[in-house]
């Protein structure tokens, strides 16, 4: 198994290239067409966040097993500005930005996992998980 | 900068998409279409999604934007192709894109489109049902 | 990496009693096997010999205290094979780790030969020994168990895909009978079986019978909207059919809004609104003569 990596997170590049990173390491371990699918598609609303709203940061792509299980987990980092109200960014159709509203909440309910620390001024740290 | 180029087949325009999707691709995908839409008068749009491999919640709006934006220039568009593992994220995602068109192929979307315009039909291309 | 001199009484005892170790070995995890039947012998025989063959190249070069090492990574593959066959034939987890443990009567027998009359020499040396079988012993239940885990998970996902039969109706219409209980794992691979299948066979409509489902709660329901929706998506409809009145009863309770989405009380029902759909309609004709 290969170990955990971080990538940047400063542009649109690094998106697409993040977003392949995790469907090749996803399909590595197993996880079905549509579980790949589902995690590149949270990896894309949340590093696109990341990007546009935190102002850059990092992705940490880390490989999880469990027994016979495995899993990968994605830690998206910023030093941005970070949430006021998470309650309210959780919200389905909320946005701040020119998005649809959905990219925290649908991220979180295309995951298995789903953890959001964010102190205003300091940053943001979103963690997901996806298990085969 | 790169761009997603669009064919023009009569009164239609067809697009299809083969790169991996970003926001600004997006976005000059959206200005180019509407822009040709006017100049051109075409009465449908088909995009061939069926290369695309996730549809977020950027590019969920930007195909319901195209979808609404070319019903107001009097242009039907379809959207054609979208992979299974695509349409079941973009359904858990919360995205259901209400009020756009969708055909399994380039084939059936052009059909859809030639019932919505009206144009008459050449030649016979119903599947012929037997049993 | 420093030879001890425990190394060199376990190395020297196996090494000059080889063959009879083997012998002993071999009789006494048959005597302990019943299942493992006389068919097996040349396996056995097999597994045996490379097994000593390895454990002795680990102990002649090795770290007896370090069994990470890289010494024993052969004698942890042959441990791990013989694991694995063991497991997928069905065998207990006693049964499996009976191949290591059953090398220590032979093994101990050899080491008083060697130590010949020398109490001290012989517990330390059989101190020794014992402490690396029982790891390697340990490790062939951990493999067991994994192989058993993977096993159990074939047969679920087998399972899965054995309930979930598409069939096509007529060109264009397929049909997906759901029968037994739906829970949220089997839903999903429904839907995905069904989605992959429009796609294939190029089918704008898809019913969903689930004349054979017993209970229809607010998860179904919903699985069964979000299925509808991404073959919506793909350009393709569903119809559901074979809503019992209680099932209907549930949904109406339960608040589900189904929307747009066309139902059937029954399967033919459900082909007739295909067939419209699809400008396909049944002729009467004369029967075709039955020889």
């Amino acid at each position: 198994m290969r170990n955990s990596e971080t990538l940047p997170l400063t542009n649109e590049s690094d998106i697409i290239f993040a977003r392949r990173e995790v469907r090749s390491r996803g399909s590595e371990i197993g996880l079905s067409l549509v579980d790949v699918t589902k995690l590149v598609t949270a990896c894309s609303e949340l590093a696109r966040n990341t990007v546009v709203y935190g102002g850059g940061g990092t992705v940490t792509i880390e490989p999880l097993s469990n027994g016979v299980r495995k899993g990968l987990r994605l830690i998206f980092e910023d030093q941005g500005p970070g949430i006021a109200d998470l309650n309210l960014a959780l919200t389905d159709g909320y946005t701040s930005g020119s998005g649809m509203g959905l990219g925290l909440s649908g991220a979180r309910r295309l995951c298995n996992e789903f953890e959001i620390v964010s102190v205003v001024g300091q940053g943001t740290k979103v963690t997901v998980a996806k298990w085969k | 900068m790169e761009r997603i180029p669009i064919l023009r087949m009569g009164d239609y325009l067809l697009v299809t998409i083969q790169v991996d999707m970003h926001d600004r691709l997006a976005m000059a995908l959206q200005d180019d279409l509407t822009a040709r839409i006017a100049k051109t008068g075409a009465q449908g749009v088909l995009i061939d999604i069926s290369s695309l491999e996730i549809v977020d919640s950027f590019i969920g709006r930007i195909i319901s934007n195209i979808s609404g934006m070319s019903r107001i220039l009097d242009a039907h568009t379809v959207i054609v192709g979208m992979q299974p593992a695509v349409a079941i994220t973009l359904v858990e995602l919360g995205l259901t894109l209400p009020g756009v068109l969708t055909a399994l192929d380039v084939e059936k979307g052009m059909a859809l489109l030639r019932r919505l315009v009206d144009v008459p039909e050449e030649g016979d291309d119903e599947d012929n049902a037997e049993f | 990496m420093t030879t001890t001199q425990q190394n060199k009484t376990l190395y020297s005892a196996i090494e000059t009693d080889q063959a009879n170790i083997l012998t002993e070995w071999i009789a006494e995890q048959k005597k302990m096997m019943s299942q493992y039947g006389q068919a097996k012998e040349q396996e056995l025989t097999q597994q045996c010999q490379t097994f000593l063959q390895h454990f002795l190249a680990a102990i002649r070069e090795g770290n007896l205290d370090n069994m990470q090492s890289p010494e024993w990574r052969a004698t942890y593959a042959v441990l791990e094979d013989v694991a694995t066959i063991r497991g997928e034939m069905g065998l207990s987890p006693s049964e499996t780790a009976t191949f290591v443990f059953s090398f220590k009567r032979p093994l101990f027998a050899s080491l008083a030969r060697m130590a010949d009359g020398n109490a001290e020499a012989l517990a330390a040396a059989v101190w020794e020994a014992t402490t690396l079988l029982d790891r390697l012993g340990l490790y062939t239940t951990e493999v067991y168990t994994k192989i058993r885990e993977g096993v159990i998970a074939r047969q679920q996902e087998d399972m899965l895909e054995l309930s979930t039969p598409v069939v096509t109706l007529a060109p264009g219409i397929l049909a997906l009978p759901l029968i037994g209980t739906l829970d949220s794992a089997r839903t999903q691979v429904v839907m995905e079986t069904l989605l992959q299948t429009i796609m294939e066979t190029g089918s704008t409509i898809a019913i969903i019978d689930i004349t054979g489902v017993p209970t229809v709660d607010t998860l179904v329901a919903q699985h069964l909207l979000k299925t509808v929706t991404a073959a919506r998506l793909m350009g393709a409809d569903c119809i559901i059919s074979g809503i019992r009145p209680q099932i209907a009863q549930t949904i109406v309770h339960l608040g589900v809004e189904l929307g747009d989405i066309a139902t059937k009380a029954t399967l033919a029902g459900a082909f007739k609104l295909a067939l419209d759909r699809s400008g396909l309609s049944i002729v009467k004709t004369k029967p075709a003569l039955q020889i």
